[in-house]
């Protein structure tokens, strides 16, 4: 094989091809007026979340529930299907609380619809279902995932897609994408308590085959003017934090260049099992913390070693670089 | 009501930036993706390869001597390979405590394999990768041994780079592959597969090809290739590496050893392969743990930690080491967990000789109040 062809596979790999599904990144940042509407709505968690969606004042307008449609459920319409959701009320988004037998194919029919932001939160979906969804999803454009797997996506003050504790945000400055579910919480509370407060807040995610990764929501950031820092939290397994230090280092440098600061979680976690040796391969990297610290540092991200730094952190580096 | 970042572990000497690995053999675990570890044994493996129409040797299971001498004679093969079916690696360089040496024995007699059967049944077989007193040998394979002529390595996975599955292979297999890969990264070949395509006829004789399978070998190992796939699939595996993937001087393409690993997540429609699980040669705890759901890992500090949340888990036990201590445990005890569920966790962590303080992190998005109540009487 010749090393052009060697090349072309390891960029393939490393910085992936660019989907029309890139095209909807934009969909990622929600406002006090985008219209949600919940799948499992009338589920345990699918209600206890709904209320607290509306205690916030997140735009909720309706949920899906099969063979419930016609009812009404914390005052707000319950339909049978997803486009019958979106056609009776304009839906833009919704989030997903189906249990893992059926989240896959609630994702697929949010899809089908063509409903411009889902966010699942289900943990425990199949990885060959998933790998079906983010099949049809990489064929698109009109849709974009979040998660599964995932705390969901929040706009401070306007807009609350998921399970995150809204009380601890604050409207800020700051965009924050992280890997971990509570441990984003540690970014936000931090970033409060600093008083720089958060701009968008997406957590990606645990699970391997998801529908939106770091460099999706970086891009999001970059284009932001209302987004002054970025807090990017990862963890071993993957390439994920490489992938977005490649990005960083073509996207994010200069005069314009806005500040990053990352965690990367398991730095002292025990070694993994060789999952057989055709991962490693693979892969390539090693998905250890050791080597993503190191790919973002040359990015020029500041990575902290504790995750109790990251407030006190960016904004030390946000006063160095810009006056705060 | 949110709990502070501030960690209730002991906070003594200079931060240290040593990375400290702490290595378990039993910690045969891809951290945090699964939840159990499935681990079934090789015949348990070779009987779902079976299953699924690829080639594997002959083989019977016995749980006696007298089983293993008549599946021997039933046999009626060349030579016979006798093997001790316990879950850890290093079998063919184990002893017994019988006296026996080695788990892994070749005879061409099946009167043979019924006194060496005997030798190896109840008894502790110990390698480098079981605990010191081994672990008891209740079931054999008897399976007929075959000559293999050349040996190549074959694997499907599910890879997050190609957003699905792929099949990798080398025609250098039966050897270190990571060595392979690094030295003659050529005679690595890869074949992305559509997952709602499945493997395509041309995928199947190139990868063949490639293997180095020729003439009707080439037609006879991408078929091979394609059951594999089809069981792939059928059990909801994350991997199944095939090593080595041999060719017989008869001309036969036959599979003498593969790793399967199981998507947890899959396991609600899985549970005939989940039933298979054998947790014996499980440390106890993480046993104990796995009953109640929980992401447990036993470490070998003595700070116990309390977590809700993966990452968080991970980085309270970073911090705890960034300030010189060694945590006992990570345990995740996830968004949904019910009061039962933190109740036994607390006992778990609680019971460990080891552990002198406790660090707990918790965000109570999902927890209530009735479940931090349990913990504390618990604690009491």
């Amino acid at each position: 094989m010749s090393h052009s062809r060697l090349f072309a596979r390891l960029l393939l790999q490393q910085s992936g091809v660019r989907h029309c599904y890139t095209g909807s990144r934009k969909n990622l940042y929600i406002n006090k007026n985008t219209k949600v509407i919940c799948q499992g709505f009338t589920g345990k968690q699918g209600t206890f979340h709904s209320q607290q969606a509306l205690d916030y004042g997140s735009h909720l307008v309706g949920g899906v529930s099969p063979g419930k449609g016609g009812k009404t459920h914390l005052g707000l319409p319950v339909f049978n299907s997803v486009k019958e959701a979106k056609e009776g009320t304009g839906a833009e988004a919704t989030v997903i609380y189906v249990p893992p037998p059926f989240a896959a194919a609630a994702i697929i029919e949010a899809i089908d619809a063509e409903i411009p932001l889902v966010v699942c939160i289900t943990e425990g979906i199949p990885q060959q279902d998933m790998v079906k969804v983010k099949h049809k999803l990489l064929r698109q454009s009109a849709t974009r995932l979040v998660g599964p797997n995932c705390p969901g996506v929040i706009n401070p003050g306007e807009c609350k897609i998921g399970i995150m504790p809204g009380h601890i945000h604050k409207k800020g400055r700051i965009g924050i994408v992280s890997r971990s579910g509570t441990l984003t919480y540690e970014a936000v509370h931090q970033t409060t308590q600093v008083g720089l407060g958060q701009s968008l807040c997406v957590g990606i995610g645990g699970d391997p085959f998801n529908g939106t990764n770091f460099i999706d929501c970086l891009e999001v950031f970059l284009e932001d003017p209302k987004t002054e820092g970025i807090i990017l939290i990862g963890e071993i397994g993957g390439n994920a934090e490489e992938n977005a230090a490649e990005y960083l280092k073509q996207h994010n440098t200069g005069d314009n260049a806005k500040p990053v600061v990352s965690f990367i979680a398991g730095l002292t976690a025990p070694p993994g099992r060789r999952m057989g040796h055709a991962g490693a391969i693979i892969a390539g990297g090693k998905g250890g913390a050791k080597e993503k610290i190191a790919a973002l540092q040359s990015a020029g991200v500041v990575v902290s070693m504790s995750p109790a730094q990251l407030g006190s952190t960016m904004f030390k580096v946000m006063r160095s670089m810009r006056g705060v | 009501m949110a709990a502070s970042m501030a960690s209730q572990a002991a906070v003594r000497g200079l931060r240290t930036t040593a990375t400290k690995r702490v290595l378990l053999d039993k910690l045969q675990c891809s951290w945090l993706t699964p939840r159990r570890w499935l681990n079934l044994q090789e015949y348990q493996s070779k009987k779902l390869m079976q299953d699924s129409g690829v080639a594997v040797q002959r083989f019977y299971v016995a749980d006696t001597a007298s089983e293993a001498q008549e599946a021997a004679k039933r046999l009626n093969a060349k030579e016979i390979v006798l093997k001790a079916q316990i879950l850890a690696g290093g079998r063919g360089k184990g002893v017994f405590d019988s006296g026996l040496k080695g788990g892994v024995h070749l005879t061409k007699d099946p009167a043979v394999v019924g006194e060496l059967a005997k030798r190896m049944l109840g008894f502790n077989l110990i390698t480098k990768q079981t605990p010191k007193d081994g672990v008891k040998v209740k079931t054999v394979m008897v399976a007929e041994a075959l000559d293999i002529s050349r040996e190549t390595y074959f694997a499907i996975l599910m890879d997050r780079a190609c957003n699905g599955p792929v099949m990798v292979g080398s025609p250098q297999g039966g050897m270190d592959i990571e060595e392979v890969a690094a030295s003659t990264p050529e005679l690595i070949f890869k074949e992305v597969i559509d997952i709602y395509k499945g493997v395509q006829d041309d995928q199947a004789l190139r990868m063949a090809a490639n293997l180095g399978f020729k003439g009707p070998l080439q037609r006879q190992a991408a078929d091979q290739i394609k059951r594999l796939y089809d069981l792939f699939l059928k059990v909801d595996a994350t991997q199944v590496e095939v090593n080595p993937l041999g060719e017989t001087p008869e001309g036969q393409v036959v599979c003498f050893d593969a790793k399967i690993n199981f998507d947890d997540n899959a396991e609600f429609r899985q549970k005939d392969v989940f039933a298979m699980d054998d947790m014996t040669e499980s440390d106890a705890t993480e046993m104990e743990a796995a009953k109640w759901d929980l992401k447990y890992i036993g470490m070998d500090g003595n700070i116990a930690c309390f977590v809700n949340g993966a990452g968080l888990a991970m980085a309270t036990c970073d911090i705890i080491d960034l300030h010189g201590g060694k945590p006992a445990n990570f345990l995740d005890l996830g968004g949904g967990v019910k009061e039962r569920q933190v109740y036994e966790a607390f006992k778990l962590l609680t019971a460990d000789p080891k552990v002198k303080a406790n660090c707990q992190q918790k965000w109570f998005a999902s927890l209530s109040l009735s479940q931090l109540h349990h913990m504390n009487q618990a604690h009491q």
